[in-house]
């Protein structure tokens, strides 16, 4: 649609070959725990672009989408857990071939948002804020409740990370390299989808409801359709983040996860490529190194609390940074389109 | 003959009779304009007709078919189709874009994941013509906040016809634009005359009397009088309820 | 029998409680068209206060005095430091401001007072059961909540139906721009009703000491709850907050006594109490389904007002 996105698409490119190299980079640094860092990010950045899709493409605030993040870290965790104990699952053997349980982690991730958005989507605006943040916590309490699932604990990946031929999970520079090629395809993916057909509708819809429906566009399958992929593509990110800790419990889902996740996309930029991704760096990153910024400048108090700094910080940038880093970072770039920020 | 045919219709807003037994005709072919004071129910009729809203008791038939069941997004498909008084467009999509997308949905669902939309230039070039035809093929990809009044006006318009409608509804295409650019919109309906059934709503009396074939009057969601333009003019009853307080035109 | 009898009330008494931190909500969001996730966080201030009061005098009715102004402060401060910025706003900012609001509350309370929760008792006053039915003891603070409670939402009716204020707020709802041109001093007015939301929220968690531990993050529970509340009874409603309240203490408190044991009459036993505790904890959100299939905009919708 812009020309400047096209720019943003090749220099996204570039810097996502150039990652490839990054563990060398942390070596080099003699901070190989950073590999690790890294790949937390690339898993939540691409559960923030999932919801990216619903927020910034079709308009659809959703506060429970840490709810299908867990749903697919579940999936993993269970499959995993029952290849261990060596029992059957509803009849089926566990597993602990990646090729097998990821996918079904995402079309499991992807069933439930089709039978939650199927609900949510009869209703608009604030009650389908509400809605989806209640359904995620009816998520939550379920797995809190699977006290064969560990409840409360969770479920550890007693035989560690998932198996895939050819790459050695149990690498954490796999693991990174798997993460970050996962964000890759789904970043070109949702591209892709966002500049079809059926991508112009979502976009249509964010814009004005009333007149697509108009034109004769009804606009309900094409949401539950957004809400689907992006369940699916946050059960993929689910399925990276148990792999990647070798864990999974109820607090993937909690609320608050979803909150982080809304947080990521507006602090990036609603609605643009690489907002989601930026807003995901840059979160995860306060949220390791603030602590020890504070610790190293002498606030200890902040240094313990320093979400009583992140608060604020978060409600400064809703209210006055319209736009995100995106509009910070592009904006020389941006010309004519610019206009399109606001 | 009858294409569209409204008997008896009610909608109610609380205590208020937006439209209140409101029966009417639209023939064939003709272009009829609707003319009544502020806050007679002119919308709410597009709405009730459109689909938008359901009305409380009532009948709609188009085509001699019962419209009523039909869901709003339906009704686009088979021919009746409706523009806004208040513009209503896509802002960030261009010009272009946005009659695109009317186009797009004209040619049945929209779920192609894949080909990139802007790259079918059939579409595209189909779209073009009828930026040309409401006279906004320069702006084509100007994105639509960025257009005057006027041409988004005028763009409305296009996306409305663009459905290539049978029966299209006109809620004060000519509302804020300058004479010039109301003049074209007048040449255009006397183009489309014939072509399209037209139901015009339109306060400016010189417009409505030079173009429309029938003119019905709304006053209180009630219809009180359907006639020629001469017909309506020497109405003693439309005189003294509404026309009375404009200038009657004189015909030409 | 005399069980039923018993879960009812409890589930009546958790319903009241719902609807005293309900009502501020979906009179917030009905008539200032904002929608505050850190009024939970008022529920725990009033619990704050009133186990801090209880410490600094060592009775339960000065802490449960301590737990209004110190709400309706934190109210007042919330409203003219945040919310005013946010009535203008989308509804994503709104939730991601207040979201940031929590963040921060819940930071303070943890530095003031720590993690560990605290714990209330009881007056020995009140801390005796009645016998309201042959054979049937209750406890007597429990009664006191409901009668509490339900006087709360009777003068609620009264000031919303039958004053002036009421009336003001009522019209706001629907016809804001109406209500503005009279010449009404909106802000004033929202300042009040924020407030009063705030009193009856801390009210709330200040009768909820007792029975719970008050702790960090105590607010945000009660509050999804009680967005479940409003949803179900229509949003900016106070008959619908008090029906939806009602509705979901009686289905939480029944579901979590009597699903498990009652699959276990159809169901093979360890599957049933799994099953059971499954469905009970998710017994409120399958009812809110059920009412979104049927009547998506609630049960009790303010009339008049397009969704
Ligand atoms: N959704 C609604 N809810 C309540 N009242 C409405 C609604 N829509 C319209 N009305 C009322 O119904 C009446 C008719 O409105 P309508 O918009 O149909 O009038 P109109 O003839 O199109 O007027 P105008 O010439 O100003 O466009 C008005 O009094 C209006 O206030
Ligand atoms: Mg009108």
């Amino acid at each position: 649609m812009m020309v400047s996105e096209n720019f943003e698409a090749r220099l996204m490119l570039g810097v996502g070959i150039l990652l490839i190299g990054f563990p060398w980079f942390a070596d080099w640094l003699d901070e190989p725990y950073l590999v690790s860092t890294a790949s937390r990010i690339w898993i939540y950045a691409l559960a923030a672009m999932s919801l990216n899709l619903l927020v910034g493409f079709a308009g659809l605030v959703s506060f429970g989408h840490s709810a299908y993040v867990g749903v697919g870290a579940y999936v993993v965790g269970i499959l995993a857990w029952h290849q261990y104990e060596e029992t059957n699952f509803l009849g089926l053997p566990g597993t602990l071939e990646g090729f097998i349980s990821i996918p079904f982690a995402m079309i499991v991730s992807g069933i439930v948002a089709l039978g939650i958005g199927a609900l949510c989507l009869r209703t608009r605006g604030i009650y389908f804020i509400m809605i989806t943040l209640a359904f995620a916590q009816m998520l939550f309490y379920f797995f809190v409740s699977l006290e064969q699932y560990g409840g409360d604990d969770g479920l550890m990946m007693m035989d560690g990370r998932n198996k895939i031929p050819g790459l050695d999970l149990g690498e954490d520079r796999q693991m990174y390299w798997l993460s970050l090629v996962a964000l890759g395809l789904a970043t070109w993916f949702l591209r892709r989808l966002s500049m079809s057909r059926f991508g112009m509708v979502l976009h249509a819809l964010r814009q004005n409801e009333t007149r697509l429906k108009a034109i004769g566009v009804p606009p309900y399958p094409y949401m539950l359709v957004a809400f689907v992929i992006a369940g699916a593509l946050a059960g993929l990110s689910g399925a990276l983040l148990t792999n990647h800790m070798e864990f999974v419990s109820p607090d993937f889902l909690h609320w608050t996860r979803s909150g982080d996740l809304l947080i990521m996309v507006i602090l990036g930029g609603i609605g643009t490529w690489t907002g989601p991704i930026l807003g995901a760096i840059v979160f995860l990153l306060l949220e390791e190194f603030l602590p020890l910024l504070f610790q190293e400048i002498g606030l200890y108090l902040f240094s313990e609390h320093w979400r009583l700094v992140f608060g604020p910080l978060l409600i400064g940038i809703v209210l006055f940074a319209k736009g995100g880093l995106h509009a910070l970072v592009f904006k020389q770039m941006k010309g004519v389109d610019g206009a399109f920020a606001n | 003959m009858a294409l569209l045919q409204i008997e008896h219709l009610h909608k109610r807003f609380g205590a208020l009779a937006a439209t209140d037994n409101l029966s009417l005709q639209i023939n064939q072919g003709e272009l009829h304009a609707l003319i009544g004071p502020n806050g007679a129910g002119k919308t709410t009729l597009i709405s009730l007709l459109s689909g938008s809203l359901q009305p409380d008791s009532g009948l709609i038939k188009f085509h001699g078919r019962n419209f009523l069941q039909v869901p709003e997004t339906i009704r686009p498909r088979l021919g009746l189709v409706r523009s806004f008084q208040i513009t209503s467009v896509f802002p960030e999509f261009s010009a272009l874009e946005n009659v695109t997308l009317v186009l797009q949905s004209q040619q049945g669902h929209s779920f192609r994941f894949w080909k990139v939309a802007r790259n079918d230039f059939e579409l595209r070039s189909k779209a073009k013509e009828y930026l040309k035809q409401v006279g906004l093929d320069r702006e084509s990809e100007i994105p639509a906040y960025a257009l005057a009044h006027g041409q988004q006006r005028q763009l409305e318009l296009a996306m409305a016809l663009a459905l290539e409608p049978k029966l299209l509804l006109l809620d004060e295409p000519m509302a804020g634009m300058g004479p010039e650019e109301s003049l074209k919109v007048v040449e255009l309906l006397q183009q489309l005359k014939g072509k399209i059934t037209m139901l015009l709503i339109e306060h400016d009396m010189d417009a409505v009397f030079s173009v429309a074939d029938r003119v019905s009057v709304l006053v209180y969601g009630h219809v009180i009088a359907t006639g020629t333009p001469s017909e309506i003019r020497e109405n003693k009853e439309v005189c003294s309820a509404y026309l009375g307080e404009h200038e009657i035109p004189v015909a030409n | 029998m005399i069980l039923l009898i018993e879960q009812l009330l409890n589930g009546l008494q958790f319903g009241v409680f719902l609807f005293l931190v309900s009502a501020g909500l979906t009179l917030i969001f009905g008539i200032m068209g904002v929608i505050n996730l850190a009024h939970g966080s008022l529920y725990m201030v009033g619990a704050y206060a009133t186990a801090i009061g209880m410490q600094w005098t060592g009775s339960f009715w000065w802490g449960l005095l301590m737990a209004l102004p110190a709400a309706a402060f934190t109210g007042w401060l919330v409203e003219l430091v945040i919310i005013r910025q946010l009535y203008r706003r989308d509804h994503l900012d709104q939730v991601l401001a207040t979201f940031g609001l929590i963040l921060f509350l819940n930071e303070l309370t943890t530095i003031c007072f720590g993690r560990a929760p605290l714990f209330l008792s009881l007056p020995e006053t009140l801390s005796i059961s009645v016998e309201i039915l042959p054979g049937l003891l209750y406890p007597l603070y429990r009664l006191l909540i409901i009668g509490t409670g339900l006087l709360l939402a009777f003068f609620l009716y009264l000031l919303i139906s039958h004053t002036r204020a009421g009336m003001l707020l009522r019209a706001g709802t629907t016809h804001r721009e109406m209500v503005e041109a009279l010449g009404v001093n909106l802000t004033l007015l929202n300042t009040g009703l924020f407030v009063l939301g705030a009193l009856l929220a801390g009210f709330a968690g200040a009768l909820a000491g007792p029975l719970i531990s008050v702790e960090v993050g105590m607010g945000e529970n009660v509050l999804i709850l009680c967005f479940v509340c409003i949803v179900i009874g229509g949003l900016g409603s106070i008959r619908g907050a008090l029906f939806g309240a009602l509705l979901i203490g009686m289905v939480d408190t029944l579901g979590r006594a009597f699903l498990a044991s009652g699959l276990r009459l159809i169901l093979p036993l360890d599957f049933a109490d799994s099953i059971g505790a499954a469905l009970s904890s998710m017994s409120v959100y399958l009812l809110m389904a059920l009412v979104l299939i049927f009547r998506p905009q609630g049960i009790l919708p303010v009339l008049g007002r397009v969704r």
